[in-house]
């Protein structure tokens, strides 16, 4: 029974994979091995793809790596495996927090951790900074981006948008 | 029931104009439910990042599980992250069964390689407007370099981060609580 293996795997890489989207990488590497649904090489066209398309992406490998194994129907169940055990503990985590948002330690403690978040956003940033600002042009491109985006607030998907555009047309 | 179509279709457009991680996706989502819906405060986004980084799963998944909850209960919830999986499970189906060939098309790679730079100044000008309001005093700034060294030298894992934050906070506020005694 593929769908409930499928189920069962990705369900185990949602309750073991803390953290962002590429923890599951490893994981798809041990499922690739044990059951072999796709092999490695397909695995990092995989990666690929799912970095250069819209969504989160430990979703678009669930997805993918379902689709692979099972069809339509393996990608639906590969992706509600992954999704389920964020649901359980998330709603029970929600529960804790609204009885004990205002204890004056739980704020002592949350405002310690905004800067370290700060600082983990600031990072992923510098990340994708390094694959896409690569020379004069692309920083060029930044610079007036981020000057329209700071003094010009408009939507971030109208920014996305014309960032696609200006990307094709300068060729970056 | 109204308001579980909205959630899912705000997440679904939220999950549509993401790419990358559960980061890149920050900046929609404080566009939309901090500055547009006012669902939360900007501080409550970044407690909900660092308790997306310590739990398990997609931060992204995490992130829009809470929201949904915190709106509607657990039928809000799963509305959310219904709508937060769907482009993914429409788009990648797709390209799994008909486009492959077109992700290697140059135009479609220069159309990215746009976006990536986006993403960036996006990501770049929250980290401003965040730092403004959450990195005030030694005690702050401390954890913020400490974090970013311990991230960039030592490779350490976000979750980790997240924890040592957290234990140095309350030290120091036990530390203070003690002192005014």
């Amino acid at each position: 029974m593929i769908y409930l293996l499928l189920f069962y795997e990705f369900f185990k890489i949602g309750l073991f994979a803390i953290g962002g989207g590429l923890v599951t990488v490893p994981f798809l590497f041990d499922l690739s091995a044990s059951y072999g649904w796709f092999s490695a090489k397909e695995l990092a066209d995989m990666i690929a793809i799912a970095e250069s398309t819209p969504g989160p992406l430990g979703v678009n490998m669930a997805t993918y790596a379902g689709y692979n194994s099972a069809g339509l129907l393996g990608a639906v169940i590969a992706t509600l495996g992954l999704v389920t055990p964020s649901v359980i503990v998330i709603i029970l985590v929600a529960k804790l927090m609204n009885k004990y948002q205002c204890n004056s330690r739980v704020q002592t403690v949350l405002s310690g951790i905004r800067p370290a978040v700060l600082a983990l956003i600031l990072f992923a940033g510098l990340q994708i900074a390094k694959l896409s600002l690569a020379d004069l042009l692309s920083g060029m491109v930044f610079a007036i981006l981020l000057a329209s985006i700071h003094f010009w607030k408009k939507s971030p998907i109208f920014y996305l948008c014309i960032s696609a555009v200006l990307g094709i047309v300068l060729q970056l | 029931m109204r308001s579980l179509i909205d959630l899912l279709m705000l997440f679904f457009k939220i999950g549509l104009f993401t790419f990358g991680g559960g980061y890149a996706m920050l900046p929609l989502l404080r566009d939309e439910v901090v500055i547009r819906r006012r669902f939360l405060s900007e501080e409550e986004l970044l407690d909900l990042y660092s308790i997306g980084q310590c739990t398990p799963g997609i931060i992204a998944v995490n992130v829009a599980t809470f929201i949904g909850y915190r709106q509607k209960g657990v039928w809000g919830a799963a509305f959310a992250t219904l709508g937060m999986i769907l482009p993914s499970l429409i788009i990648i189906c797709l390209i799994a069964a008909v486009l492959s060939r077109y992700m290697h098309n140059r135009y479609v790679a220069y159309a990215f390689a746009g976006i990536r730079i986006c993403v960036v100044a996006l990501i770049a000008d929250i980290v401003y407007g965040l730092w403004k309001k959450n990195v005030s005093g030694y005690q702050s700034m401390a954890i913020f370099v400490g974090a970013l060294i311990l991230l960039g030298v030592f490779n350490l894992s976000a979750v980790w981060i997240v924890v040592l934050a957290a234990l140095v906070a309350l030290g120091m506020g036990e530390i203070r609580r003690y002192k005014k005694k």
